[in-house]
């Protein structure tokens, strides 16, 4: 019982550490923390990347430590896995609008524009800003704007 | 199994993602226009974070401590098993997009096949290249139908590319005793059964892209086995500088 509610502190804990790319959402919404457990008093958490070569994931794991040490958690190990590969389907619907609202397209097969919901938009290039981003344009509304890839 | 065959297989594919990544990043700042720049930097990237996966996992089979930097900065040319094809020179952007549209077809094929491997770590990264690859192949299948089938001037630029590159595919297909022994113990990929599909995803580009595949020409290999053009010392003589001229230097 004290276990699952120590777990559960720490997944609160972890939601509170922004994506550094996209600070809009968590890292805990975007699914990068897979497993958190309690074992032997001593804390594991598995994280996966999200594209192999993502710059921000290293960031990301030194933010996990600072987090954990400024709340005195000293015991504890990071394990990166890779299998299964991370999907942008492990995102809720949740995640999706507040994607949205930062002006990214969430992942889908049909992309609309995040300012005027239209359809009626070009690809301007597969790679965005970041790994996980492609760059459109409204034909609309005309705004450029990103994507977060389907993968 | 012998740990060293393993060693040796890993270190192999880690090599190939590793140079090819270090070609694609001297586009860094020099692509034709921003989005391709930043395009051919992510693809780099990519390359990069998967030579990182592999080399770590090669340095781990090693043992004595060894490092994936250890690995990727401290080795001479002889020690590098990457394909011939990865190391050939940047050129203009036809010759990078031939170059990396015949080794995105090869990697598509062969990842899809290494996700069946028995051992776990190798399936766990082709699991996640193999989504990465999909993306590459299909930016780099885009730009050979755009400069084939655009003007004069990109249309024979791509077909020269194709004719001066052929030569180095054959390799990505043979297999040495390493392979043959991976293959055994149902770890690695037997390339050579993944000729025909490679064969049918550049023949249908190349149609759309009304450019010729080359007649028969001579084939020339090597690089599995550390003998590989002039070009791979230059490279590695800039990739290595730091570490040779401060070893062991940390950021």
């Amino acid at each position: 019982m004290v276990k699952e509610i120590f777990t559960e502190s720490i997944w609160e804990l972890l939601k509170t550490i922004p994506d550094p790319e996209i600070p809009a959402v968590s890292i805990v919404d975007l699914g990068i923390v897979r497993n958190v457990e309690f074992d032997n008093n001593k804390l594991n958490i598995t994280i996966t990347p999200t594209y192999s070569g993502c710059p921000a994931f290293s960031f990301m794991k030194e933010e996990i430590i600072r987090h954990l040490e400024s709340e005195n958690i000293t015991n504890y190990q990071i394990k990166t896995s890779l299998a299964p590969p991370w999907t942008t389907d492990w995102m809720s619907n949740d995640v999706k609008s507040k994607l949205k609202e930062a002006g990214i397209a969430p992942p889908s097969h049909e992309v609309v524009c995040p300012q005027c919901d239209s359809q009626n938009v070009q690809l301007i290039s597969e790679f965005g800003s970041t790994s996980c981003k492609a760059f459109y344009k409204c034909l609309d509304c005309l705004e450029p704007f990103h994507h977060f890839k389907q993968i | 199994m012998a740990k060293d065959l393993l060693y040796q297989y890993v270190l192999a594919l880690g090599d190939d993602a590793l140079i090819l990544g270090q070609r694609l990043s001297q586009w860094a700042y020099k692509g034709p226009f921003l989005e391709e720049d930043i395009a051919l930097s992510n693809i780099s990237l990519d390359m990069f974070g998967r030579a990182n996966l592999l080399l770590e996992y090669a340095a781990s089979i090693k043992g004595n401590n060894a490092t994936a930097d250890e690995l990727a900065f401290k080795r001479n040319e002889r020690e590098f098993s990457n394909h011939i094809l990865c190391e050939q020179p940047n050129g203009n952007f036809a010759d990078t997009m031939v170059r990396q549209f015949f080794l995105d077809a090869f990697y598509k094929l062969f990842l899809q096949k290494l996700t069946n491997s028995k051992d776990e770590q190798l399936s766990g990264i082709a699991q996640k290249s193999i989504k990465e690859t999909t993306y590459h192949l299909r930016h780099s299948s885009k730009w050979i139908i755009r400069l084939g089938d655009g003007t004069a001037e990109s249309h024979a630029k791509v077909q020269s590319a194709i004719d001066n590159l052929w030569m180095f595919t054959n390799e990505l297909f043979e297999i040495n005793e390493i392979d043959k022994e991976m293959v055994k113990e149902k770890i690695g990929v037997d390339c050579s059964s993944i000729k025909s599909e490679w064969d049918k995803i550049i023949d249908d580009v190349l149609a759309e892209a009304t450019l010729r595949r080359p007649e028969k020409t001579h084939m020339i290999s090597g690089g599995r086995e550390g003998i590989h053009t002039e070009h791979l010392g230059h490279l590695l003589s800039d990739m290595q500088y730091l570490q040779r001229a401060y070893p062991d230097a940390k950021w």
